[in-house]
């Protein structure tokens, strides 16, 4: 259970063994500019996730916005494009000399604004992750009391102040969780910002290892990422406890409240959701089929299928083999902490969801350092890559699993026992079935986020092993977009497929049958 | 909740992941392919590390496959990363070749390559291989000015490389200072004219905000697009945009002679002390100096320079618009000496701020 540990000891060892030299050149120049700007990055990530998300969600769970069910699961949708995808065919649409750009052109347009640098990493990176925040805050809106509400309307409150001061502590929780999750995102982010040459930590560390010969510079970068993170973590951890516990404790509301009519406010809403789906969806995937077509037929087609199957093979291996380690590894611990709770497993569950802290990069350069001073036998194997995914995307797994078995209810259990069932019976014939559809979930979403992930395969894939995200990164690395674009929509296709049963189905069949149940997918959308 | 959903759902995953086992293990034990697991390795398989980009060599690897029924294994990464790489594998390295971008990289692993066989590179001119017959160079490349031919005459471009830092360019050019070629530039720009001149050439581009890219093609793609109108490549780059974009506007600016901007190195190959196949190694090389040649020559998109003495480039339509390579004059700096200077040059390109 300490295999997430792994990854930051060897950081630590291979920082330690630098000489104070290395460590006096890594860490001058202009190295609080870098932090203070990868931090600025994820801050305002974070603002702009919550300013898209929150709004959405009022309107798809309380209002009477036209076709809300609809605009839900749109909303949710842009999940299946990887973050740096979504930043390629942005640039290929809004680029110097970009498709937007051609058309313009004779109008007298010649520049375009600039998309290169942080303002388009920022609003990338809030495009591609504002879905996280969205399903978490929906969920939880759909959860909330609305007799609270009601009460101060009763008493007087304007319809804002009531929100204010009955329904918004409800959300509070689920906001934070949802905006720390794509402040992480944006703070571990490698993919977008070297398209879109943003000067970060991560990069730095990238340029440090891959091409600037120094890696002992890129292991001490990657400790110091890590200590910020973890400082990070721990002040929302102590300012959130408290909230968590309460939201736990509520159950699921049966009252939804009315839906507040929107009035002249309809055509703007409709605007406000129609030209963040633009943005987020239809443009990237419509550049993506663009630049496919821009290939024609000029016989290179069969290679082409032939290496994309490859790729896809790859990807399916790596991501389904993660997904299920990380379910069965999840199951376990989860019992513990819901059956058993105490020290051992809340020290175990703290060290589970440190990885989930470790931005790609930084866990791939720790485990390269751990094989090749520890275990070489797995140094370039299919198996250090799956241990990567595991360390980085069990806490999923886990709160998945963790979420379905609470609601899994003792007594049937005991029942079980009691009628001579012994404990591994009773695991397979009681527990398992009731919470099978949270461990699923759980390895759906580990599935999901494996597939689109793409430094640590980078570092830690076997030689010749090419994942869909690896072989439309080599594609990018030449500058070659249109044949980035095969891959690109392999992979979001199949991505579709998990977000699907994750998200779309159940929250469609939450919207059937509103009023009878907990809505499962929220135990999904992200922990 | 019941059983059944979770039982008929979780079969297809496990079937999935299977069918994805399949197909990796199954592409794998073709010939032709690059993309085999570890598993799948047999005794004649050769680990490559590649520091050269996948779209230019991949055809050359194919075509010894196809020549001999080895099967290569390729690592692609940059240079520098790759040289890093071995460092941090040491003895424990599981590559039998390093095929280099440049000269320096290979240089700077030169302890951990054994002695090239007698011969195998006599074709090869001395100056284009280690002194110490550890690497030899395998294509030759001449380091120039890419320009937009829409935006600039060919009379508005400086004649030396160190022109480029004149305040007329500032913010139309373009730089790739932590590619390998540009790493190896500046070490024989502090050779040739000493380490105060370098920094002052670097903090020159600095001051004219020179545009930082990742490597060559993009600058290349860059200048075609108008987002600079000049940028420090290597002269092969062009053709590749060429073959994707006949229209594109660029053209190579080669400096006067003997200036530094003129560097000719090398791609460069040599065969690691720890390797498993040495035969096989020794084969792969011995292909790159003599059929592979024939290859680049001919069937190359690049048009790089073949470094053999009996290839001939001077009839070849291919190579009308380049000049031979022994005749633009570089600067007077030993290729062999480029990877004891490279850990310098990456220190010097720091400090001036180009790349942090």
């Amino acid at each position: 259970m300490l295999v997430p540990a792994i990854p930051i000891v060897y950081l630590v060892v291979r920082a330690g063994s630098a000489g104070t030299e290395a460590w006096h050149a890594t860490l001058e120049g202009d190295l609080v500019g870098i932090a203070a700007r990868s931090l600025l990055l994820a801050l305002l990530v974070a603002a702009g996730t919550i300013a898209i998300a929150v709004p959405w969600a009022f309107l798809v769970v309380r209002s009477d916005l036209p076709a809300r069910r609809v605009w839900g699961l749109v909303g949710a949708l842009p999940l299946v494009i990887p973050s740096y995808v979504g930043a390629l065919a942005l640039v290929g649409a809004f680029g110097p000399r970009g498709m937007l750009q051609d058309l313009l052109e004779p109008l007298g347009v010649e520049r375009l604004p600039e998309m290169y640098g942080f303002g388009g990493a920022l609003v990338v990176l809030v495009l591609f992750t504002y879905p996280y925040v969205l399903l978490l805050v929906a969920a939880a809106w759909r959860r909330t009391d609305v007799s609270l509400e009601r009460a101060a309307r009763g008493m007087g409150r304007t319809p804002w102040q009531a929100f204010r001061s009955a329904t918004l502590p409800q959300l509070r929780s689920s906001i934070v969780a949802g905006a720390l999750l794509s402040a992480l995102y944006a703070f571990g982010d490698f993919g977008v910002v070297s398209l879109l040459r943003v000067d970060t930590f991560t990069r730095q560390i990238y340029l440090r290892y891959g091409a600037l010969f120094d890696r002992e510079g890129a292991a001490i970068l990657g400790l110091v990422l890590c200590v910020i993170t973890f400082v990070v973590l721990l002040v929302e951890r102590r300012v959130l406890r408290g909230d968590r516990r309460a939201a736990q404790a509520r159950i699921a509301a049966r009252d939804h409240g009315e839906q507040v009519a929107l009035g002249r406010w309809k055509v703007p809403a409709l605007v406000f959701v129609s030209v963040v789906t633009a943005f987020a969806l239809v443009i990237p995937l419509g550049v993506l089929v663009w630049w496919l077509a821009s290939i024609g037929a000029d016989g290179a087609w069969a290679d082409r299928i032939q290496a994309v199957l490859q790729s896809m093979g790859g990807s399916l291996l790596a991501a389904g083999i993660g997904a299920l380690v990380s379910a069965v590894l999840a199951m376990p611990i989860a019992i513990l902490l819901v059956r058993a709770p105490g020290r051992l497993p809340s020290i175990v569950e703290t060290v589970v969801y440190s990885g989930y802290a470790l931005p790609g990069l930084v866990a791939a350069l720790g485990l390269t350092f751990f094989a090749t001073r520890a275990a070489f036998w797995l140094y370039q194997s299919l198996a250090i890559l799956v241990i990567a995914y595991v360390i980085r995307f069990l806490p999923q797994a886990l709160g998945a699993t963790r979420a379905s078995l609470e609601r899994v209810n003792p007594a049937l259990e005991s029942a079980s026992r009691g009628m001579g069932l012994g404990a591994w019976g009773t695991f397979r014939r009681v527990t398992l079935p009731l919470a099978g559809p949270g461990v699923l979930a759980g390895a759906m979403l580990v599935f999901l986020t494996a597939m689109k992930e793409l430094p640590a395969t980078l570092i830690l894939r076997p030689t010749g092993y090419e994942t869909l995200a690896t072989q439309l990164w080599a594609e990018t690395n030449v500058s070659d977009y249109p044949e980035a674009a095969l891959p690109a929509l392999v992979l979001v296709a199949i991505s579709a497929v998990p977000l699907w049963l994750l998200v779309i189905r159940p929250v469609a069949g939450i919207e059937a049958a509103r009023a009878t149940t907990a809505p499962p997918g929220d135990s999904g959308a992200g922990d | 909740m019941t059983a059944r959903p979770v039982r008929t759902r979780l079969l297809p995953c496990i079937a999935l992941v299977a069918v994805a086992a399949f197909t990796v293990a199954g592409c794998g034990s073709d010939s032709d392919d690059s993309g085999s697991t570890k598993s799948s390795k047999d005794d004649k398989t050769l680990v490559v590390y590649s520091g050269r980009e996948k779209k230019l060599v991949d055809p050359l690897y194919e075509r010894f496959e196809e020549e001999t029924g080895i099967n290569l294994e390729v690592r692609y990464a940059d240079s520098p990363e790759m040289a890093a790489q071995l460092l941090e594998e040491g003895d424990k390295s599981p590559a039998d070749v390093f095929y280099s971008q440049d000269a320096g990289a290979i240089g700077a692993v030169e302890d951990l390559l054994s002695d090239l066989p007698a011969g195998v590179a006599d074709q090869v001119p001395a100056e284009y291989r280690d002194d110490k017959g550890r690497w030899t160079g395998v294509t030759g490349r001449i380091r120039t000015l890419v320009y937009n031919t829409d935006e600039l005459e060919k009379s508005d471009l400086p004649s030396g490389v160190l022109g480029v830092t004149d305040p007329k360019w500032k913010g139309k050019i373009g730089v790739a200072p932590t590619n390998a070629s540009f790493i190896a530039f500046v070490s024989a720009l502090r050779l040739a004219e000493g380490e105060d001149a370098a920094r002052e050439f670097l903090e020159g581009l600095v001051a004219n905000e020179a545009k930082i890219y990742p490597k060559n093609g993009p600058i290349v793609d860059a200048v075609a697009k108008g987002e600079v109108q000049i940028g420090l490549v290597n002269h092969y780059y062009i053709y590749e945009k060429l073959a994707n974009d006949a229209n594109a506007p660029v053209a190579n600016h080669f400096f006067q002679d003997g200036d530094v901007g003129n560097l000719v190195n090398v791609s460069a190959i040599g065969i690691l002390k720890t390797a498993s196949h040495r035969k096989e190694a020794e084969q792969l090389v011995d292909f790159m100096v003599h059929d592979g040649q024939d290859f680049i020559v001919e069937e190359a998109p690049e048009r790089e320079y073949p470094l053999v003495v009996s290839a001939d480039i001077a009839s070849n339509p291919r190579y009308k618009e380049l000049p031979p390579l022994d005749a633009t004059e570089g600067p007077d700096v030993d290729l062999s000496d480029l990877g004891a200077e490279l850990e310098k040059s990456v220190q010097l390109i720091r400090e001036s701020g180009l790349a942090t």
